[in-house]
C-alpha cells in the first residue's frame, strides 16, 4: 500500500482556509469588493491568484459589480468566487437570482456580521440565515452551507465549489465572524486527495445543443462562452433553447426542473455531523461557531449524566429535515442556540411539529453563545 | 449595384429562424444600430464564436437575442459588470456591452465610469433614445430638459446627461457619438471602437417615437429622423461654431482616440512576468 504523502499543516484564519479550499477546488477567478469581516479572503486572493496560471483577481467598484463579474467569469468557463458580509450580501441578491435562473455555478461566501443595516461590523452574528434562503426574489432553490471551525472552512469551500459545478447553481457559504477570524492549525490536503468536480460540458455538435435541455439529473451541460456553442443566456424565464418565454407549460417545466435538480439529490447535499445523538434525549441543533460551544456543552452534560447530543448542520438549506426526523425518535428536548432572533429554530419547529419541546437560545448583542449558556438549558431538561 | 448586399450580410448573423419577428416598434432606430454593429463585425472578419454581446434591460437589452453570437442578457444596468468578468476570464473574446441610456447612465452609471477608469477591453455601445422605452416612457438621465414624459408630465426639470463628456471625464480610451440617421459614419465609428484596445464608448442616438417623440412635438417617426439630420453636426465643424450657433446642435464624430492597453492586457502581462520568474527559479 502506497504511503500517504504527509499533509501540509498551516496555522490559518478561517478566511485564509476559504482561499486554500477555493484554490484546491480549482477556483481561478475572484471578483469582489472589500467589506469587514470578509476582507481577508479578498486580500489573500489578490496575492495568490495573479501568480497562478490563468488565475484572475479583480477588485470591482461595488458589490453588485462583483457579483456580475463573477457570473460573467463563470459563463466564460471559470470556477469563480466572491466574498462579502451582511450589507454587501444584500446588494448581491439581485444578481444571485440571475445566477440561479441562468444556472451559473459560483460560490458566494458571506461572513455574517450583526445587522440590520451597517450593524456590528466586527462582531459575530448569524443574522443572514433567512436572507441566504430567501434574499433574492421569486421562488427558487438554493444551497447554503456553513462551517464551524477553520478546517471546515477549507473543506466546505471545496464542497461548495463541487456542489455549484455539479448542480449548475450558485452556492452560498455562510460563516460567522468567530469562525472567519479564528486562527487554528489546519491540514491542507494534497492534490488529488479530495474529489474535485467540474461542470459537464456538452459533447454533442453545437447545432444539436440545447442549453436548458431536460436531462436525467435535471442539470444540462454548460459550455464556456466562445467554445463554438452559441446560445442565449438570460434572467428571463426561458425555454429549452434559452430564449424568453411566457408559455405556461414552458415556464412550469423550467421552474420544476431547477427545483428538482436540487430536490432529488438531498442525500448528497444535506450534510450534518451527528455527535452522540444515538441515544440522546436532549439534542442541540447548531451551526457555525455556536456548534463548537454546543459540542463542549454536550460533553459536559454527558459528564453530568444527561443524555445529550449535537446535530451540527453543515448544510443549512435545503434544510436537513430527514436528519432531524431521525433524532426526533428519541429526543424529548431540542435546543437551538443561535446568534440571531431565531432564524433557524423556525426550520427546526417546522419539522418538529410539536413532537419535542423546542428551546431557543438567542444572542443578538454581538457576543458569542458560550458553552455554559447551552449547558444550563440542557440541564434544565 | 446590388441593393441586397447589406441584407445578405446581416442574414448570416441573425437568429432569423428563431427570434423573429422582433419586438421593436415601427420607426425605432435600434434595428439600424444592430445592423451597423453586425456590418462592423463582418468587416472586421471576427468569427461569430469570438463575439459576446452582453446586454442590459429594455429595448436595447433585447438586441442581443437577435444576433447569432454568444449572447448574455443581464440584469438592469449591469451589462458592463458581466462584460468585465467575461473579458477578464477570456481576453480573446470580443466583448460588446449593449446598453440603453438608463442602463449606462443611471442605474449602471457607476459601472460605466469605472470601466472607463479601469480601461477594460470592452466596447460599450450605448443606445440613447432619451427615454425608458420598454418600461413605458419614463424620464431617463438623457431626457432633454423641458420635455414631457410619464414621470414628468409638467416638464423635465433636471438637465440632460452628456454621455460623451462623462466618458471623457472618466478616462475612456475611445469615445465617439453617432446617430442612426448617419449610418455610414456610425458604422465606421463602431468598427473603429471594436478594433481598438482598451475601453471604447460609442453613443448611438436613436429615436423612440412611441414613448418620446409622440409626446414631444414629433408627429411622425420621420420627424425624429429629420431632427437628427438637422441637429447633428460633425465635431470638427462644431468646434468652429460660435456659442449661438451651437445651440440645439449635437456634435457627432470621434471625441477621444487613444490606444492605451486594456486592463486585461496589463493584468495578463503581470501574470506572465510572475510565471516566467517562477520558471527561472524552478518553482
Amino acid at each position: 500500500m502506497p504511503r500517504r504523502k504527509k499533509r501540509k499543516e498551516i496555522f490559518a484564519l478561517g478566511n485564509e482556509a476559504v482561499v486554500e479550499g477555493a484554490l484546491l477546488a480549482g477556483c481561478s477567478f475572484y471578483g469582489g469588493y472589500p467589506i469587514t469581516p470578509s476582507s481577508e479572503i479578498m486580500e489573500i486572493m489578490a496575492n495568490r491568484l495573479p501568480k497562478i496560471e490563468n488565475g484572475v483577481f479583480i477588485q470591482l467598484e461595488d458589490e453588485i459589480a462583483s457579483m456580475g463579474a463573477v457570473i460573467g467569469a463563470s459563463l466564460a468557463g471559470r470556477k469563480a468566487l466572491t466574498a462579502t458580509s451582511g450589507p454587501g450580501f444584500s446588494l448581491k441578491q439581485e444578481n444571485l437570482g440571475y445566477a440561479i435562473m441562468a444556472e451559473t455555478p459560483l460560490v458566494l461566501v458571506n461572513v455574517m456580521r450583526g445587522g440590520p443595516s451597517t450593524g456590528l461590523p466586527t462582531c459575530p452574528a448569524q443574522g443572514d440565515v433567512q436572507q441566504a434562503r430567501w434574499g433574492t426574489h421569486g421562488d427558487h432553490p438554493i444551497i447554503v452551507l456553513s462551517a464551524s471551525n477553520v478546517q471546515e472552512c477549507l473543506d466546505m469551500t471545496v464542497t461548495a465549489f463541487n456542489m455549484a459545478e455539479k448542480y449548475r447553481t450558485p452556492v452560498i457559504l455562510l460563516l460567522d465572524e468567530v469562525t472567519a477570524h479564528t486562527r487554528e492549525k489546519i491540514e491542507i490536503p494534497n492534490e488529488g486527495e479530495y474529489e474535485v468536480f467540474s461542470r459537464t460540458v456538452p459533447s454533442m455538435p453545437p447545432e444539436w445543443y440545447k442549453p436548458y435541455e431536460e436531462t436525467v439529473r435535471g442539470v444540462p451541460p454548460m459550455p464556456p462562452l466562445g467554445s463554438g456553442y452559441r446560445f442565449h443566456t438570460t434572467g428571463l424565464t426561458h425555454d429549452r433553447n434559452g430564449f424568453p418565454t411566457q408559455r405556461p407549460e414552458e415556464v412550469t417545466e423550467l421552474m420544476e426542473r431547477i427545483h428538482r435538480k436540487i430536490d432529488q439529490f438531498f442525500y448528497d447535499i444535506q450534510l450534518v455531523d451527528e455527535i452522540q445523538t444515538e441515544d440522546a434525549e436532549a439534542v442541540v441543533i447548531a451551526y457555525g461557531s455556536v456548534a463548537r460551544s454546543a459540542e463542549l456543552a454536550v460533553q459536559q452534560a454527558r459528564e453530568n449524566g444527561v443524555k445529550a447530543g449535537l446535530l451540527k448542520l453543515k448544510t443549512l438549506f435545503p434544510y436537513p429535515r430527514r436528519h432531524q426526523e431521525k433524532i426526533m425518535a428519541k429526543a424529548k428536548t431540542i435546543i437551538v442556540p443561535e446568534m440571531n432572533m431565531g432564524q433557524m429554530s423556525r426550520e427546526v419547529k417546522r419539522v418538529n411539529m410539536g413532537r419535542a419541546a423546542v428551546r431557543t437560545i438567542n444572542r443578538i448583542d454581538g457576543q458569542i453563545v458560550t458553552p455554559s449558556e447551552i449547558l444550563k438549558v440542557i440541564m434544565q431538561g | 449595384m446590388n441593393e441586397f448586399t447589406g441584407n445578405e450580410i446581416i442574414h448570416q448573423y441573425l437568429r432569423h429562424n428563431k427570434k423573429f419577428p422582433h419586438v421593436l416598434c415601427a420607426g425605432c432606430g435600434h434595428g439600424i444600430v444592430l445592423g451597423t454593429l453586425i456590418r462592423s463585425i463582418h468587416s472586421l472578419q471576427i468569427p461569430k464564436d469570438d463575439v459576446v454581446l452582453v446586454a442590459g434591460i429594455g429595448c436595447s437589452g433585447r438586441l442581443a437575442v437577435y444576433g447569432d453570437f454568444n449572447t448574455v442578457h443581464t440584469t438592469h444596468g449591469r451589462a458592463m459588470t458581466f462584460a468585465t468578468g467575461i473579458k477578464m476570464a477570456n481576453p480573446k473574446l470580443n466583448v460588446i456591452a449593449i446598453m440603453g441610456d438608463g442602463d449606462a447612465l443611471s442605474i449602471g452609471g457607476n459601472h460605466l465610469i469605472h470601466a472607463a477608469r479601469r480601461n477594460i477591453g470592452v466596447t460599450a455601445l450605448i443606445l440613447n433614445n432619451n427615454i425608458y422605452g420598454m418600461t413605458g416612457g419614463q424620464s431617463s438621465p438623457a431626457t432633454p430638459e423641458g420635455s414631457t414624459t410619464m414621470t414628468n408630465p409638467y416638464g423635465q426639470l433636471d438637465s440632460s446627461f452628456d454621455t460623451v463628456e462623462l466618458a471623457k471625464g472618466a478616462g475612456a480610451n475611445y469615445v465617439a457619438r453617432g446617430t442612426v440617421f448617419h449610418v455610414k459614419k456610425l458604422e465606421k465609428i463602431m468598427t473603429d471602437a471594436i478594433e481598438r484596445p482598451g475601453f471604447s464608448v460609442v453613443e448611438a442616438i436613436t429615436p423612440c417615437h412611441t414613448q418620446y417623440g409622440r409626446k414631444n412635438k414629433y408627429k411622425t417617426p420621420v420627424d425624429m429622423y429629420k431632427w437628427m439630420k438637422k441637429a447633428a453636426v460633425s465635431i470638427e465643424r462644431y468646434n468652429e461654431m460660435d456659442e449661438a450657433a451651437r445651440k440645439d446642435r449635437l456634435p457627432i464624430g470621434v471625441f477621444v482616440e487613444n490606444d492605451r492597453k486594456g486592463y486585461e492586457e496589463k493584468y495578463y502581462a503581470m501574470q506572465a512576468n510572475f510565471l516566467s520568474k517562477n520558471a527561472r527559479e524552478g518553482k
